[in-house]
């Protein structure tokens, strides 16, 4: 099987046995443990998956459970403002954190925290923080009010908008790191240069750090929306889909169908999402594998 | 002592001005948790920002498996653990043979496979998860813990592929050919020569394929159900069934669940951040 797979079919050759030497047997064997598992449990799952999908009566259902749409549109706002905002407030970090200060330093060990602990303990102290009757959100509200808080979860609006900053919260600290990482790689003598000829902190960011930093920005944004599709947690931890399934990203609706044993209609689900994805994944592995 | 200009201290508070509600926004929601774990049940719900009795109660609670909830808590923590274990390791054996394949033997087709990892990379985790919940289903592995072993090392194999195959290009072509010349075999160019120079990189993978597979709870939840059987994260999931749920004990329970991870991303952050971040996008 691996040597069938990762024999190059374009260049005609003798027959393997006399082409192949012993570093190249070796490393047929060596590759063979992941193409099995890339056989297993990719492959035939994909393959499997889209077989179940191939009825055009699921798109029906999808198309006529608003469910459904909501959850795109929850994915789209998620994807397109969500990110962006936490992407812009990254680059921005990432200025704040290129500092050379002994206590900007600290700070940036404490900093990275919610991307080094688990997501489920966080994201279920920030909902019960937010709990109307006991949380310490609306206790704070009543002792300066004296009014009742807000009850926040049950808001679809505002509880897709938590969802958002719950998942900001978690991997703003990864994307700052990497900017951070683009930034410290400019050339430290054209910011004094710069400097010199009395450069505003606009024209700094314009002329210098942006020109350098684009081309990671975009990859890193690009990036973010694909893993951001894959997202469960900060949705399905926060509001569970709720208010009256209002919330539902694809890939928590996705679960709930496949809790609902309707297996086809989460493929079908996801499969409506793959002409938008497959781009942007076929774009980042060009890019990455280069 | 020269005092700090006018133009010093504006940039120093701008500094801060930034600075604090970063450390707030970050500590908040941990700080919340810490605060639960260390409040008996009236303050916890008080809204207290610290509590009038600050008690260990809680732990001792989980320590000693005194709740309904909390009756596994041990093998739970176990499964985390073994599961965590496997992980890292299978990954790293899979991971370093196939990137020493591809990279230093340059086998025939290595490049496609190196490309449909990374396509495999940027498949969306929930998107996979559907699928893959059915053909564990069919391979009879639902409620094992192989399933979730296996589908971690899928999850984090291509990652750990491309790492490891970034860091093996950039070791000199002539060791392999100065090592031939000597006169040592595929093997022990990969055991004596190979192996020791990837260590760096080896022990960044490891330390990655271990905190992704004892941070997962979608996988998790998914594969395994039996209470005997689940993961810690999945247990608290679970925590939710019930309406009164008892929430200092969660958060207790999701505070030592977090510890682990923590020390070991801070015990091994040189790497991580050489090893990962910086390859994790390529500019």
């Amino acid at each position: 099987m691996a040597i069938t797979l990762s024999g190059d079919q374009s260049i005609p050759a003798p027959p393997l046995s006399s082409r192949l030497t012993p570093p190249q047997i070796w490393g047929i064997v060596l590759l063979a443990p992941y193409l099995l598992v890339f056989l297993a449990f990719v492959v035939y799952p994909v393959g499997y998956g889209l077989w179940l999908a191939r009825a055009p009566s699921n798109y029906v259902a999808l198309y006529n459970d608003p469910i459904f749409a909501r959850a795109a549109v929850n994915t789209l706002i998620f994807l397109l403002i969500g990110i962006n905002i936490k992407m812009l407030i990254a680059l921005f970090l990432s200025g704040f954190f290129a500092q050379q200060r002994t206590w900007i330093k600290w700070l940036s060990v404490i900093f990275i925290l919610p991307w080094a602990v688990p997501s489920i303990p966080t994201i279920l102290s920030v909902r019960f923080m937010f709990n109307p009757e006991w949380g310490m959100v609306n206790h704070f509200i009543f002792s300066l009010t004296g009014d009742d808080g807000p009850n926040w979860l049950n808001d679809p609006t505002v509880a897709l908008t938590m969802a958002i900053g719950v998942h900001i919260w978690k991997s703003l600290p990864f994307w700052t790191l990497i900017l951070m990482t683009g930034r410290l790689a400019i050339a430290q003598d054209l910011f004094e240069a710069a400097e010199v000829d009395g450069a505003s902190w606009w024209q700094k960011f314009r002329y210098i750090t942006w020109p350098s930093l684009q081309t990671l920005y975009i990859t890193c944004t690009l990036l973010s929306m694909i893993w951001t599709l894959g997202d469960f947690n900060s949705v399905y931890l926060l509001t569970g889909g709720g208010p009256a399934d209002l919330t539902h990203v694809l890939s928590t609706l996705g679960i709930r169908y496949l809790r609902l044993d309707q297996l086809s209609l989460a493929m079908a689900s996801i499969v409506c999402a793959v002409p938008f994805v497959l781009p942007l994944m076929y774009f980042m592995m060009k890019r990455l594998s280069r | 002592m020269k005092l700090p200009s006018l133009r010093d201290v504006a940039t120093e508070s701008r500094l801060l001005l930034i600075g604090i509600p970063v450390f707030l926004w970050t500590m908040i929601p941990i700080y919340h948790m810490f605060l639960f774990a260390i409040s008996p049940k009236e303050d916890a719900f008080s809204g207290k920002l610290w509590p009038d009795h600050p008690t260990l109660h809680n732990f001792e609670i989980v320590f000693k498996q005194q709740h309904y909830f909390l009756r596994d808590f041990y093998v739970q923590f176990w499964n985390s653990l073994v599961i965590a274990a496997a992980v890292g390791v299978l990954t790293l054996v899979i991971a370093t043979a196939a990137a020493f394949s591809i990279s230093r033997l340059r086998v025939p087709g290595g490049r496609i496979v190196m490309n449909l990892a990374l396509f495999t990379y940027f498949i969306p985790a929930a998107f996979l998860a559907v699928p893959m919940y059915r053909t564990m289903g069919n391979y009879g592995l639902l409620n094992n813990h192989w399933s979730l072993i296996l589908a971690m090392v899928t999850i984090a194999s291509p990652y750990a592929i491309w790492v490891l195959k970034q860091a093996s290009d950039k070791l000199p072509v002539e060791l392999d050919e100065a090592a031939v010349m000597d006169g040592a075999t595929t093997l022990q160019i990969f055991r004596l020569v190979y192996l020791p120079l990837m260590m760096p990189s080896l022990v960044a993978i490891g330390t990655y394929a271990v905190l992704l597979a004892w941070n997962e709870y979608l996988y998790a939840f998914l594969l395994l159900s039996n209470d005997r059987e689940i993961t810690l994260p999945v247990a608290l999931g679970n925590f939710l069934a019930a309406d009164d749920s008892p929430w200092e004990l969660l958060m207790t329970t999701g505070f030592i669940y977090a510890l682990p991870p923590a020390a070991i991303y801070y015990a091994f952050r040189r790497y991580m951040v050489g090893g990962l971040t910086a390859g994790a996008v390529k500019s």
